[in-house]
């Protein structure tokens, strides 16, 4: 039995890994998935709706899931659809997190009326906009790092409000009870009611009812162009620009000089009304013609729109967490009983998680053809997906599960600061102009990423060290003298790419900004890296630390990485201040407090510690 | 004797100093990363790097003392160890031949950003589309120019560095036909027009000026501004001299844009203070400036500026697209497109002369060589002890 539970073990994981794709399409007679494939230009980048729902409900509520108020589980793209094109029932959905007590108070609401205790609807919130409105406008006067978390909350969930109304101007006019009729009736009075606005104009009699049904339109859809947030028109295959896409309500005001309606508005116009009726094998046929307009034309990003829609539902990030929680679970077990099957199983299933996040970064890379590192989100992908590369490795040399446990603790935590990170927006951001540059995001962001990731790694082992040898008896002689070299053959490697990375950023700046080095906060937070790197070794080599000593120095190393990594974007200073965030500062300084306790604990006398016995024969 | 000399020797040869110095140097780094919130990236380079000590002020007075080693300092101190410790203590031998490649990359590196902290020089150029300079402005020192206007065909240029207007220093200068005395001097300083029925606020500088639009206006001096975003306007208030006796008393600021002009011994002069000037053997003209965004997005995508390169002697008559990560290099500066202005239709080029670019290339290479050799010697060591026999023997001293 025990031989066979690695296997076992990986089967089931890999089997939970596939679920998604056994679990098939949405369970609904339209066309979800189609659907959720077509097209859009959002943030300048032509992503899936599929992409757009996910993330939208990201940032409203920091989840995906949403259930109606009669109970029923919407896939995103349905949740996404009813916005879109049923607002009245969309406004009643409870899909906007508020948790501080007082924006509740705001808008006169108790947590006890939100689904789940914090989540609320629109039509819970509208009748207190105004005083929001006011609120954010305050708040707007301070500096975005210097807000209390009361104006963060209210900044923030205006945010969230304004994109929600974004969305429901971007197809449609919301308030529109028949939208075809009303398009009909727009275009038939288009003739009389410009002669009647010329007429007016020159001061001559003129048809009242025709003038003010074309501005009364025109103005509705002129407030579409300029708040619809999805930009779903393609552009005429003469343009020049094939990214200029265009709002439905830019294409509706075009109709004055054209005389006709845009087929993509027809479109939409026309899943509106089947979706509303419920209509489903209309709404599929709609679907599946106007996908085939633009087939000719956009064929890549076609494929890549559906790929990213099959990534989505994937969720390969979100599966490798799950996977690293069993993988630290079972490594620690391992070092209580079972150490060959469990530990076994520990590093199989750490090497399922690892091509997992693997696959996920190369998917990534492949939809933006990019490098894999190009804002703090994917560095975060990265750090996590190094570290554990190199757990495999160090797991697969050693075979005493203690890769495991490293690689589980971070491919944990990176994926969940990734999770967090990914809630304001699309993580495939289009890159500033600065950064824009792949050959440099190849080498130097990667490799000083990788750099990240050993010193990190070098860390969580000492982490280790300290916690079993003070809180169990399994840290015997060899074990100790075995992390011992693993940190120290760890801090190597982490000299190297922190160097070289650091290296060639500062080449990167003389290339493009003419000097070497500046003194920006993210070039001395690389250089901190370096020189901690160097001062653990030298101190090794002059003998000045033994085990327990490098071990600490190595856990220092973890406030130091953080802090480079995210403390100098809290700055907000300097050229490199692209990954700009401006809370998470307490979350930094409650880890630097944890890791400074280790390295206290790490410091207690030898009597504190039981292993001190086993250890007994150890440096 | 001997034993003074040998541990004064010892003291600089040791590995104790070099992570003191190592760990001296962290806390410097992150002390200089937290104060450019407060200094911009300029005043933290001038206070904490380019310095042998970072300066405070005795509580309750203005008396700089030394309170943490600075660049230079920590610096010299590493240099200094490291080359004591390779003359005293190391033999080479191939095992270390890593480490000798990275410690002099380590050398070199240090002499590199010394060099580099003397002899790199920071410029500004803004351009209107249209418009043609041939020289660039300096961030940060200002001059004062006199010059004798009076031959149209050029101007003759006399031009005195703040410094010595800050030192209140008289000068007399062989062109001039009168001796500068500068009366008073503002590093930062704001100028308002005088209004009558107010009188200057109690902060405003006494008014010295007796000639031109200086009568008209109240200087209020203002603290210095590190802000990397926003720079010092410095006023003064001086007084021309002539054999005869004085010419009066004018007011110069760099918030003045126009220069005041007065005529005297026969010539017109015009009298301005401005922002340092480099002259250039050549002229750039801005044709164009473009800054695209992402489709329906403020995202930049690209900001770039298509020049024209006309040298004085006529030898170089060329046009360059300058944009993101492609700056112009030519005649030892390199222009890069550091910003934009005035609706996209002014660039803002950072103009940088750094004859010492190479020894970082240099110094990284041996360094990086150093390193993949010493840690693949350790691979290497590592691997033949695993596959000699399963228990790898532990190695307290390696390298």
């Amino acid at each position: 039995m025990k031989r066979f539970l690695p296997l076992l073990a990986l089967a089931l994981a890999v089997a939970y890994v596939a679920t998604p794709f056994f679990r098939g399409k949405p369970r609904s007679e339209f066309d979800l998935e189609g659907f959720g494939k077509l097209p859009v230009l959002v943030n300048g980048r032509l992503k899936p709706m599929d992409t757009v729902a996910r993330t939208s409900l990201l940032m409203f509520q920091g989840r995906q899931n949403i259930t109606t108020p009669s109970g029923e589980r919407l896939h995103p793209t349905a949740w996404l659809l009813d916005v879109l094109f049923r607002a009245e029932l969309a406004d009643r959905y409870q899909h906007f997190e508020v948790v501080h007590p007082d924006v509740l108070a705001l808008f006169q609401i108790k947590e006890e009326d939100g689904a789940g205790k914090k989540r609320f609807s629109y039509a819970q919130l509208s009748p207190r906009l105004a005083e929001l409105d006011r609120q954010a406008q305050l708040a707007a006067q301070t500096e975005a790092q210097l807000r209390n978390p009361f104006q963060k909350a209210v900044v923030d969930l205006r945010e969230h409000l304004v994109l929600y109304n974004r969305l429901k101007q971007s197809l449609i006019p919301p308030d529109s009870k028949d939208v075809l009729a009303d398009y009909q009736a727009w275009v038939q009075g288009i003739d009389a009611g410009v002669a009647a606005v010329r007429a007016r104009e020159q001061k001559q009699p003129f048809d009242e009812a025709a003038a003010n049904a074309i501005l009364s339109s025109g103005q509705k859809f002129e407030f579409m162009a300029n708040m619809g947030y999805l930009l779903t028109v393609a552009p005429p295959a003469s343009a020049a620009d094939a990214n200029a896409w265009k709002p439905v309500g830019a294409v509706l005001l075009e109709t004055i000089q054209t005389r006709q309606l845009h087929p993509t508005a027809m479109a939409y116009a026309g899943l509106a009304v089947s979706w509303r009726m419920g209509q489903p094998e209309q709404f599929n046929t709609i679907v599946k013609l106007y996908r085939a307009t633009l087939e000719p034309r956009y064929t890549e990003r076609l494929v890549k729109s559906d790929f990213e829609t099959r990534f989505n539902t994937a969720a390969p990030f979100y599966h490798a967490t799950v996977l690293y929680v069993i993988v630290f679970l079972l490594a620690v077990f391992s070092w209580l009983l079972f150490p060959q099957a469990l530990g076994r199983s520990a590093l199989y299933l750490m090497a399922l998680a690892w091509l997992l996040t693997t696959a996920g970064i190369a998917t990534r890379m492949w939809l933006e053809g990019r490098p894999p590192v190009t804002n703090l989100y994917s560095s975060a992908l990265f750090v996590g997906w190094g570290t554990v590369g190199l757990c495999v490795i160090l797991e697969v040399l050693y075979r005493n599960a203690l890769g495991s446990a490293a690689g589980g603790v971070v491919g944990f935590c990176t994926l969940i600061i990734a999770h967090y990170l990914s809630l304001s927006g699309d993580t495939l951001e289009m890159m500033r102009a600065v950064l824009d540059s792949n050959f440099w995001l190849a080498t130097h962001v990667v490799i000083v990423t990788i750099g990240y990731s050993a010193t990190y790694l070098a860390g969580f082992l000492g982490l280790i060290y300290v916690f079993r040898g003070l809180f169990t008896r399994s840290l015997d002689a060899r074990t100790a003298d075995t992390l011992n070299r693993m940190v120290y053959g760890i801090i190597c490697f982490a000299t190297l790419f922190s160097f070289a990375g650091t290296v060639l950023g500062g080449i990167w700046a003389d290339q493009s900004w003419g000097r070497f080095w500046g003194w920006d906060p993210k070039e001395n937070g690389a250089l901190i890296i370096v020189l901690w790197n160097a001062l653990i070794l030298h101190a090794r080599w002059g003998g000045l630390v033994r085990t327990r000593g490098l071990m600490a120095l190595a856990i220092f190393g973890n406030i130091v990485t953080s802090w480079s990594w995210f403390g100098t974007n809290m700055l907000g200073i300097g050229l490199h201040s692209y990954g700009f965030m401006d809370a998470a500062f307490y979350a930094l300084l409650g880890f630097a407090l944890t890791q400074l306790t280790a390295i206290g604990l790490a410091n207690l006398p030898q009597r504190f510690w039981r292993s001190r016995a086993a250890l007994a024969g150890a440096r | 004797m001997s034993d003074l000399r040998r541990s004064f020797l010892d003291f600089f040869v040791s590995l104790k100093l070099t992570i003191a110095l190592l760990a001296l140097s962290i806390i410097l780094v992150f002390w200089a990363t937290l104060a450019q919130v407060r200094l911009g990236v300029w005043g933290v380079q001038e206070e904490f790097f380019r310095t042998f000590f970072v300066l405070g002020r005795l509580p309750g007075t203005d008396i700089p003392v030394p309170i943490f080693p600075g660049g230079y300092f920590l610096g010299g101190l590493l240099l200094i160890n490291l080359l004591a410790a390779h003359t005293q203590r190391f033999r080479f031998t191939w095992r270390k031949s890593g480490i000798f490649l990275t410690h002099a990359g380590l050398i070199l590196l240090l002499i590199g950003e010394l060099l580099a902290g003397l002899l790199q020089q920071d410029f500004q150029m803004r351009l209107d589309e249209g418009q043609t300079k041939d020289y660039s402005e300096s961030f940060r020192s200002n001059e004062l120019v006199i010059v004798d206007a009076s031959n149209p065909e050029w101007d003759d240029v006399v031009a005195v560095p703040e410094a010595l207007l800050a030192r209140q220093k008289e000068l007399q200068h062989p062109r001039l036909p009168f001796r500068v005395v500068p009366r008073a001097y503002y590093p930062n300083a704001n100028l308002t027009m005088k209004d009558p029925a107010k009188p200057a606020g109690a902060t405003a500088a006494p008014a010295l000026a007796s000639r031109d639009i200086g009568e008209r206006v109240d200087v209020t001096p203002l603290p210095i501004t590190y802000r990397d975003n926003e720079r010092n306007l410095p006023s003064a208030f001086v007084e021309l001299i002539g054999p005869e006796g004085s010419l009066g008393t004018w007011l110069v600021s760099t918030m003045m844009v126009q220069p005041q002009s007065f005529d005297y011994a026969g010539k017109t002069w015009r009298l301005q203070m401005r922002f340092a000037r480099e002259q250039k053997p050549f002229a750039l003209t801005l044709l164009d400036f473009s800054h695209d965004r992402y489709a329906g997005t403020e995202i930049p995508k690209n900001f770039s500026s298509r020049v024209r390169i006309q040298a004085e002697d006529g030898s170089e008559d060329r046009e360059v697209l300058i944009y993101m990560n492609n700056p112009l290099r030519y005649q030892g500066l390199t222009f890069y497109q550091a910003g934009f202005d005035n609706n996209d239709r002014t660039t803002v080029f950072q103009v940088v002369r750094n004859p010492s670019w190479v020894l970082p290339y240099v110094a990284c290479t041996l360094m990086t060589l150093g390193l993949l050799i010493q840690f693949s010697i350790h691979l290497v060591g590592f691997v033949r002890r695993r596959s000699a026999g399963g228990t790898a023997t532990p190695s307290a001293t390696a390298a």
